[in-house]
């Protein structure tokens, strides 16, 4: 089926032939960008996010290849149905792409025990429900998992107090989950990827939102080096690869993709 | 004995067993006022009776926000000042992997490692900027910097713990607050949460965990305590956002 041509929208590629991608945060930036990405390599994709409208629009773009469905990543019993919904449509799950993810203005002062538990509950505890449901599924058959970490679960800002840790949850969630992955010859992959500044709605919300956005877009533009911009591709094509077979030795790794900013 | 923390006015947490006992026992002995607090009366208890009356113990569930407002308000009022906070308070959970974790599990063990550790460094701060300066110590892990398939939340709980310390050090430096904020990141140790891990996984599973501390033993709670009265005291002064290794080569081979 997922070899059929005509199913193939964008892209010539055939390095995700066969794959059955459930991505999360589906609606936008690096989620939708790695939908279309893995649907012009040749996989079939269900694009799911809470924003439901968003993710099929998204869907509809990319064509027969790609489904959506709504999805709370928060909540197992909203995994349960994405995930059935994916079997279903897809014929079987291989692949999941951890991306969605919320950002959070607030330093340890600032930051209130409400927006604390939002971002850990979507960006960590969501991360490792939708990991346990792949592992549950595929231990039998193998499988991918790629999460979204980002570089700000490798150094500290004083800003994302609470998006710092769940990023560097998320970092050593995916360890934990390589080392009994490999050590039960389940056959799953699971690597973190962690970007820098990438150009998503997520980030421009950010900004806009912030009391200066002029000086916030100079201190985000500040963690590249000059002249380097990122974008949502950028990501998809890193984990594009991943998801291929290409990358069969990549297990439990931590892949920057900042431009060289976290280098100094 | 020297007095490294001599006027020094500090709370651990997890304090009734394990490395938050140890670490309090050591920073008394180098003159701090050390409250201790913990769930655990008797094991609290017990600690209490071995720091030579420098300090005096708390219920205190970490968990609780309200509990933390309590436990600092009572050092505020028997020391007058708050200049260390060292959070060990930390649990394991039963059944820790990637298939077989359910969701009270995870969020009981988050509770504690990682919100628990939030709450008392944002609380500490308020103290430590009238103080005039302080230094946070948040107990992470080995297991923060290497992946392990039966401590799946601990790991994930223990390396939002690491990136969650580096974000305060970051602001607490550029504030000018003069507050320090560092993690540790023990091996194995032999304290009641460590063995535990032999009891849950088995003797063999567990001697395969010890081979991989390069010395060839599991630490104990006094290799780390070692760390912590160093990075309380001053000589640790440019020491901020790191995490310190106390592993017995864990993470060097």
């Amino acid at each position: 089926m997922s070899s059929d041509q005509s199913v193939r929208t964008s892209g010539a590629g055939n390095r995700c032939d066969g794959k059955r991608a459930l991505v999360t945060g589906g609606a936008s930036g690096i989620g939708a960008a790695t939908a279309r990405l893995l649907a012009g390599e040749g996989a079939r994709v269900m694009l799911a996010d809470v924003d439901e409208a968003g993710a099929a629009r998204i869907a509809d773009g990319i064509g027969k290849a790609a489904s959506s469905t709504f999805l709370d990543v928060c909540r197992a019993d909203s995994w349960s149905a994405a995930v059935a919904s994916t079997v279903a449509r897809l014929g079987g799950w291989d692949v999941l792409v951890n991306c969605a993810g919320i950002l959070r203005r607030g330093t340890i002062e600032t930051t209130t025990m409400a927006t604390w538990h939002e971002v850990l509950d979507v960006n960590l505890r969501g991360t490792w429900l939708g990991a346990r449901e792949a592992v549950r599924h595929m231990q039998g058959t193998g499988g991918v998992i790629v999460n979204l970490s980002s570089v700000a679960g490798i150094v500290g800002d004083q800003d994302l107090c609470a998006y710092d840790a769940s990023k560097g949850g998320v970092r050593l969630l995916t360890k934990a989950i390589t080392d009994h992955a490999t050590r039960h010859g389940l056959g799953i992959r699971c690597n973190s990827i962690h970007p820098g500044v990438i150009e998503t709605p997520m980030v421009a919300n950010y900004i806009a939102e912030s009391d200066d956005p002029v000086a916030e877009r100079a201190l985000w533009d500040s963690y590249m080096p000059p002249g380097v911009t990122g974008h949502a591709d950028d990501v998809g094509h890193l984990i594009v690869f991943l998801v291929s077979d290409e990358s069969r030795l990549i297990d439990g790794a931590e892949l920057v993709i900042d431009g060289g900013g976290t280098v100094e | 004995m020297t007095q490294r923390l001599r006027h020094k006015t500090a709370l651990v947490t997890g304090a009734a067993s394990g490395i938050g006992r140890q670490s309090a026992i050591r920073m008394a002995e180098e003159g701090a006022l050390v409250c201790i607090t913990d769930i655990d009366d008797e094991g609290l208890a017990g600690t209490l009776a071995l720091l030579a009356g420098r300090g005096f113990s708390l219920h205190h569930d970490v968990t609780d926000e309200d509990s933390w407002h309590s436990a600092i308000a009572a050092v505020l009022e028997r020391f007058g000042k708050l200049q260390i906070l060292v959070n060990c308070a930390g649990i394991g959970v039963r059944n820790d992997n990637i298939v077989a974790l359910e969701e009270e599990g995870w969020d009981r063990l988050m509770a504690v490692n990682l919100h628990g550790t939030f709450m008392g460094c944002q609380q500490a701060i308020t103290c430590m900027k009238q103080a005039g300066g302080g230094s946070l110590i948040n107990i992470s892990s080995v297991l923060g910097i290497r992946g392990s398939a039966d401590a799946l939340s601990y790991c994930a709980s223990k390396g939002a713990v690491r990136l969650l310390t580096k974000s305060i050090a970051v602001h607490c430096g550029r504030q000018g607050y003069n507050i320090r904020c560092n993690a540790i990141c023990p091996g194995y140790i032999a304290t009641p949460l460590g063995l535990s891990v032999r009891e849950s996984l088995g003797d063999e599973e567990f001697q395969r965990l010890v081979d991989k501390h390069v010395v060839g033993r599991m630490g104990i709670a006094d290799d780390v305590a070692g760390m912590v009265v160093y990075l309380a005291s001053d000589e640790s002064s440019f020491v901020t956002g790191t995490e310190m290794v106390v592993d017995g080569g864990y993470t060097a081979g």
